[in-house]
């Protein structure tokens, strides 16, 4: 669908909204920046490290002046590639903007921040990665959501019943994958439609998993141990960088891997050709000998996997407990940063840390008491924010972003 | 009458047995399920039925709880046949019910004004909020299931900031200490309704769904709009080209589906709670697909999917305290169901009727790149 209202761009809303955004600050803080005691911000790079005191005001002021130019330079058709420049840098500096303007009197850790992203933002780019997996060898897998919440259930009661962890996060992957067979099962050989299938993945382990939880671990669940804390020697010393990417938990790390491992895997190797042929084109793939059926299986158990192991994020390495409907939309907007990373795998991570961003900024700004208008802004509103982050990340890149060709239909061999 | 006559009869109308067949099938594999998970099958199910249609008192129960389930079925049903994906009706639901409920709190009108002023709150309501998803997807090309699944969630911590907010107080109820409801609505806006005897209120919102399901039906066979609509959803490149524009038509579809939405979440309000609150209702959207899916599309078919689908989940009670099952097993048993619908291809094997004809498809889903 790519029919356009009169003449306006997308690039031309963006570009208005930054020039309109850019002169609100400028009107709102220029005046403040004369103050004999400017109201500073103290960006924080680790517990007792680097402080970095930024006046409030003027740094705003700035940024708003940067945010004017830019939106004004896209509007010149003649110099289009220095505002698209411009756009992007703006967009970047939309995140020191919204910390310096929250904290503003106070000060915030950057380094927690950005770590505190990044952990949360797991579970999304694991489920970016099962998307990837199914959508590059043709099958819409909405059921993601599904998939994660039956491996949080399942990983946990094993956890709950040999007491042993390691078991858990296995279970969790092998019944993330049963569903995903399920699906598999649905769209490839019954060739039902695949978002309907998904919707019963989804309404199926809403189900399995309530009834899991009350029947057999009903009062036998909470308040156990979550999976433990590792720090890689040497790497985890380095200032800054250290306590962001080698401190963690294992699934933090696996999840990290698994995105490399899967950028080499699709782009590099005979069999990533093979499996995003199958997704572009199952005819032709099958014209020169690819058996279009087991690898659409192969791929959708691997989805499947990945999304059970994004489940045991939740139930084995977080929370400690399984909680009905615990994973709270995370498979759902899993597949918008897959969208948002272009099927990438290093684009689809990209995506998930800037909604692990979103849910971090949330649970920080809450600390802060953030204010608006005078009134503190409501949690809900701090809580809704990755969703809406999601609409807008939506809306404003699905146009460009094209998908595999065949996602979505039936292969008739 | 000659065996092969009776081939020829069942080849012939067995097909409209399907849902019967999946349903059957579904509560098969529920009691295979109960059974192996250690609980009383029959138990069960006996209390199920008596918990859902066996009794006045529980038939009643049934037709109260499965009026939003045949409004929203009819919101995805009419949606589908524009081509769209609506898992929105919960999102559509609540901002309908909030509309309804500030008509209903602020107003004070006789009933014959003020019953029809808060449907169409309601309508306006979920309209307003479907046309998001609906906007978004003719303008942007943003696909509408992930849209209309973050609007639910969005709807749903809106909801509950608009009741639980006290500074400023927005739509709470001062007088409520745990601040979880909105006040109650005016009399003159309440649906009325009958009681048989010992039984709950039987307000007027089953007519309401009654004559939208007929309204649907209507709609989509007799008028241009609803041609319309559907061509767009069924081939956008041939609508294009008879000249209709298929992101008006994907604006409108959302805004009618979530009109639909709305009412049913003003019926609510009006007709049983009289108050929205945190926990008002939940789960509907994939409910309400699976209602829709259930029938078809059909919005007759609708009506007995939406009995059954109320039926189901009033019974849970029933079936709960009589086989100390938890109530999920309604979940998986309607998702067994959904399974079946949508792969009808199991049940049509295991009861040896006519495989489907190709291009017979409910429908079928297109990348993410938007159609």
């Amino acid at each position: 669908m790519t029919e356009r209202r009169r003449g306006v761009t997308r690039r031309q809303v963006i570009a208005g909204f930054f020039a309109l955004l850019g002169l609100l600050l400028i009107v709102n803080y220029v005046a403040e920046i004369d103050l004999a005691d400017p109201v500073t911000t103290r960006l924080l790079f680790g517990v007792g490290g680097f402080v970095l005191p930024t006046p409030t005001a003027l740094t705003l002021t700035l940024i708003g002046g940067f945010w004017f130019v830019a939106g004004v330079v896209s509007f010149v058709p003649r110099i289009a590639s220095i505002g698209t420049a411009m756009l992007w840098a703006g967009a970047l500096l939309i995140i020191p903007a919204l910390l310096i303007w929250a904290a503003a009197g106070k000060q915030i850790n950057v380094v927690s921040l950005a770590s505190v992203s990044l952990r949360l933002s797991t579970p999304i780019a694991l489920g970016a990665l099962a998307g990837i997996y199914a959508e590059r060898a043709g099958i819409i897998n909405i059921g993601i959501e599904g998939m994660m919440l039956t491996g949080a259930a399942f990983g946990f009661a094993v956890f709950a019943f040999t007491d042993n962890i390691w078991l858990g996060v296995v279970m969790a992957v092998v019944s993330g994958s049963l569903m995903a067979l399920l699906h598999g099962t649905l769209s490839i050989t019954f060739k039902t439609d695949q978002i309907v299938s998904g919707t019963v993945i989804n309404i199926l382990a809403i189900g399995v998993t309530g009834y899991l939880r009350r029947q057999f671990f009903v009062d036998g669940g909470g308040g156990r141990v979550t999976l433990p804390q590792f720090s890689l020697p040497l790497l985890s010393d380095i200032p800054v960088l250290g306590p962001i990417l080698f401190v963690g938990k294992p699934i933090f790390f696996a999840m990290i891997l698994l995105v490399i491992f899967t950028h080499i895997l699709l782009f590099t190797t005979r069999y990533g050709l093979r499996l995003r042929a199958v997704g572009e084109n199952p005819k032709a793939a099958a014209t020169v000998g690819i058996n279009v059926t087991r690898t659409r299986y192969l791929n959708i158990i691997i989805s499947g996997a990945m999304a059970g192991l994004a489940g045991a994020w939740f139930s084995l390495e977080t929370v400690g407990r399984f909680d009905d409907g615990m994973t709270a939309g995370k498979g759902f907007i899993a597949l918008a940063a897959m969208i948002f990373g272009k099927w990438m795998p290093f684009g689809a991570f990209g995506g998930a840390a800037l909604f692990g961003f979103s849910e971090a900024l949330g649970s920080n700004f809450q600390i802060l008491q953030v204010q608006a208008f005078g009134l503190p802004v409501p949690v809900q509103f701090l809580q809704l924010l990755p969703y809406l982050v999601t609409m807008v990340v939506l809306a404003g890149l699905i146009g460009r972003a094209v998908g595999p060709a065949a996602a979505g239909k039936p292969y008739q061999g | 009458m000659s065996r092969s006559a009776i081939v020829a009869f069942w080849e012939r109308y067995s097909p409209a047995l399907v849902p019967v067949l999946a349903v059957f099938t579904a509560l098969v594999v529920g009691a295979l399920l109960i059974g192996l998970t250690g609980g009383d099958w029959q138990a069960a199910y006996i209390g199920l039925w008596q918990g859902s249609f066996g009794t006045p008192r529980a038939l009643v129960d049934t037709i109260i709880r499965s009026t939003p389930y045949i409004i929203c079925g009819l919101a995805v049903a009419l949606a589908f046949k524009a081509g769209l994906f609506n898992i929105g009706a919960e999102g559509q639901l609540y901002a309908g019910a909030l509309c309804a409920v500030v008509i209903g709190t602020t107003m004070q009108l006789p009933p014959i004004f003020h019953i029809p002023l808060g449907i169409i709150a309601g309508a306006l309501g979920g309209a307003a909020w479907a046309s998001i998803a609906g906007i978004l997807k003719a303008r942007t090309g943003a696909h509408e299931v992930i849209n209309t699944i973050m609007l639910n969630y969005i709807a749903l911590r809106l909801t509950d900031w608009l009741i639980k907010s006290r500074q400023p107080l927005l739509l709470g109820d001062p007088a409520d200490t745990s601040g979880s409801r909105t006040p109650h609505i005016a009399e003159t806006m309440r649906l009325p309704g009958v009681s048989l005897g010992n039984t709950n209120t039987l307000h007027l919102g089953i007519l309401l769904a009654v004559i939208l399901v007929f309204g649907v039906a209507w709609f989509f066979k007799r008028t241009t709009l609803g041609f319309e609509l559907r061509m767009a959803g069924t081939n956008p490149n041939a609508a294009r080209y008879a000249g209709i524009s298929v992101p008006r038509s994907i604006i409108l579809a959302m805004a009618f589906a979530g009109g639909l939405a709305g009412i049913a979440g003003a019926g609510e309000v009006m007709g049983v709670r009289y108050e929205v609150s945190t926990n008002f209702i939940s789960g509907v959207g994939f409910d309400a697909i699976a209602v829709a899916l259930l029938a078809r599309g059909n919005p007759v078919g609708i009506l007995f999917a939406g009995l059954l689908w109320g039926g189901l989940l009033t019974g849970a009670r029933l079936m709960q305290v009589r086989a100390g099952l938890s109530i999920d097993v309604i979940k998986i048993i309607q998702a067994l169901i959904i399974m079946f619908i949508a792969a009808d291809q199991i049940v049509r094997f295991l009861y040896r009727i006519p495989q489907r004809k190709a291009g017979d498809e409910t429908m079928v889903s297109k990348g993410w790149g938007g159609g």
